[in-house]
């Protein structure tokens, strides 16, 4: 990434795109797959993702990335609104696209015996599968697939640890079962489940699952001398090297016009919600959450409609934090930078401009050559309030409301509860609120466990 | 034992490539180290500049001796070469 914008900045990414994947793999070389050619192609899906363009929005293998590369830059020179909110739930809006030459398209979850089975002969492995699906075959165990459950009773019940489990990363880190491998074995993911929580991403350990980015957008932009403010988000702090006030001097060098806090934001969210909390509670409501976390409220909107009406409605951080740059920079454009893949759908259907990750910005950096330790300390016209700042570490939100909401009606408490981290039982969770079975009146949704500090695109982990 | 000094370069593109990582060095020496190895961490040496010297992130060792791709374990056995060195 650094390469690619290293040479945006020599104006040579045009002529060199297409080289990059050797450069970077060349003939001696050591290969991270099977061989430095396999690598090469995986690397032209990743330069494709950087260029703006999905692994959906592919048509033509043979298309070179120099093509690409001018297709957008004749759009961005005739000022040419990117697809608007229209085109949701087309694939090719999405930000997460699986990349098939890079999938090693694990094979589907199983129960196996390994070589660690004794053929110890009581047994516990057999008495525990409620299917009998485990027999004995030459002195070893063995599980019949047919009837298999996968419950996972054999797997405790083995005093040899002989029996495990296998897994595919991205079908278990998808909370909503989203992804899932189709017919010829081939994995998708299925856009109407889809909440861009970004699961997958991170825990693919082959990097199959991509993201599209913003970077050409934004870099094109700025060279244009298009007015940008960048607004941060607060889960910057200690992503990149140096103090947050350096890092804002040091996204002012890349170019932006001004760098903002989406603390700023986060506390207009508190004072809203806190606000709106208190109303709906007057009218006799009996549960509100929070809507700061994109890719909830996606999933909210996504697989459980008839629950909105409990959600905040409340804007983000990063909407109210965007409507402030507006105010102060009439003719502006907005770019989000935070760990979230969600905000870049949130982005798109609220109309925030450009959405950035740490690496990007981190690569940015890099590439420039700007060291963010030398630089001096950004001068903030006014620091956010540390409430606001700790919006992204779960329970912070709730405590910023609860400082906001002040003193309530008497005999009124804020009972709050807390999803820490979306899974695959939020959904049914989510379902029994909405039945009555009410955990508290306040609560608070992180889709990421621990906030947003631990967000998909995170550099620290 | 011998002195030794690691300078780790802390410009932001080896802090991405991992010398992040590295900043918890002194915590992974043996305790009969500690007392000869100097830590510094430093802003960008320009070292990424130059394709020849390999990728970040870098390390420099006695204020000569550069690591490219430096790691935890690279770092380390390069340390205990050069604590127990017997030149001069």
């Amino acid at each position: 990434m650094i390469r690619f914008i290293r040479a945006f900045h020599n104006g040579v990414l045009e002529k060199e795109l297409d080289q990059i994947p050797i450069k970077m793999r060349p003939k001696d070389g050591v290969s991270s797959r099977c061989c430095i050619y396999h690598d090469r192609a995986v690397i032209k899906y990743h330069l494709m993702n950087l260029l703006g363009v999905s692994c959906n929005e592919e048509t033509d293998e043979a298309k070179l990335l120099a093509e690409y590369y001018r297709e957008k830059a004749e759009r961005q020179s005739a000022s040419q609104a990117p697809a608007s909110s229209d085109s949701e739930g087309n694939p090719c809006q999405h930000p997460l696209s699986v990349c098939e030459a890079a999938c090693s398209e694990c094979p589907g979850s199983r129960v196996v015996v390994t070589g660690n089975c004794r053929g110890c002969f009581s047994r516990p492995c057999m008495y525990a599968c409620p299917q009998k699906a485990i027999s004995v075959v030459d002195q070893k165990s063995t599980i019949d697939e047919d009837l298999c459950i996968k419950c996972g009773k054999c797997i405790s019940a083995c005093p040899f640890h002989a029996i495990v489990k296998t897994t595919v990363p991205c079908e278990e880190a998808c909370p909503t079962s989203a992804i899932h491998k189709d017919d010829q074995g081939h994995t998708t993911i299925d856009y109407s489940k889809c909440i861009a929580c970004g699961n997958c991403l991170a825990k693919c350990p082959f990097s199959a699952i991509m993201e599209k980015s913003q970077v050409l957008d934004v870099l094109l932009a700025l060279k244009a001398g298009e007015k940008l403010v960048a607004v941060i988000a607060p889960s910057a702090a200690a992503q990149l090297p140096g103090t947050i006030e350096q890092l804002f001097t040091a996204v002012s060098r890349l170019g932006f016009y001004d760098v903002m806090e989406v603390a700023l934001g986060a506390e207009e969210t508190s004072r809203h919600e806190a606000a709106e909390f208190k109303e709906r509670m007057a009218k006799g409501e009996k549960l509100m959450t929070t809507s700061c976390c994109s890719a909830y409220v996606e999933m909210v909107r996504k697989l459980l409609p008839s629950f909105l009406p409990h959600v905040s409605s409340t804007p983000s951080p990063m909407m109210f934090t965007a409507e402030i740059a507006r105010r102060e920079i009439p003719d502006c454009k907005v770019v989000f930078i935070g760990p979230c893949v969600a905000k870049r759908i949130e982005a798109q259907r609220k109309g925030v401009d450009f959405v950035l990750n740490f690496e990007e910005l981190g690569a940015m950096l890099a590439g420039q050559g700007i060291d963010v330790i030398s630089c001096e300390p950004w001068k903030l016209t006014r620091p956010a309030i540390p409430s606001a700042r700790n919006y992204c570490r779960s329970c912070g939100v709730t405590k910023a409301v609860l400082e906001e909401a002040g003193d309530l009606p008497e005999g009124f408490q804020l009972d709050a509860k807390f999803i820490d981290g979306i899974d695959h039982k939020t959904l049914a969770m989510l379902k029994l609120y909405e039945a009555g079975k009410l955990p508290a009146n306040f609560l608070e949704v992180m889709s990421c466990p621990g906030g947003c500090v631990n967000g998909p695109c995170s550099l620290r982990k | 034992m011998k002195k030794v000094t690691v300078e780790i370069c802390c410009g932001t593109a080896c802090y991405l490539l991992g010398s992040a990582k590295l900043l918890t060095l002194e915590e992974q020496l043996p305790e009969e180290w500690k007392e000869f190895v100097q830590i510094k961490a430093l802003p960008c040496l320009n070292l990424c500049e130059s394709a020849k010297l390999g990728a970040a992130p870098f390390v420099r060792l006695n204020q000569t001796e550069i690591m490219p791709e430096a790691t935890m374990e690279k770092v380390l056995a390069r340390i205990g070469k050069l604590v127990n060195r017997d030149d001069d």
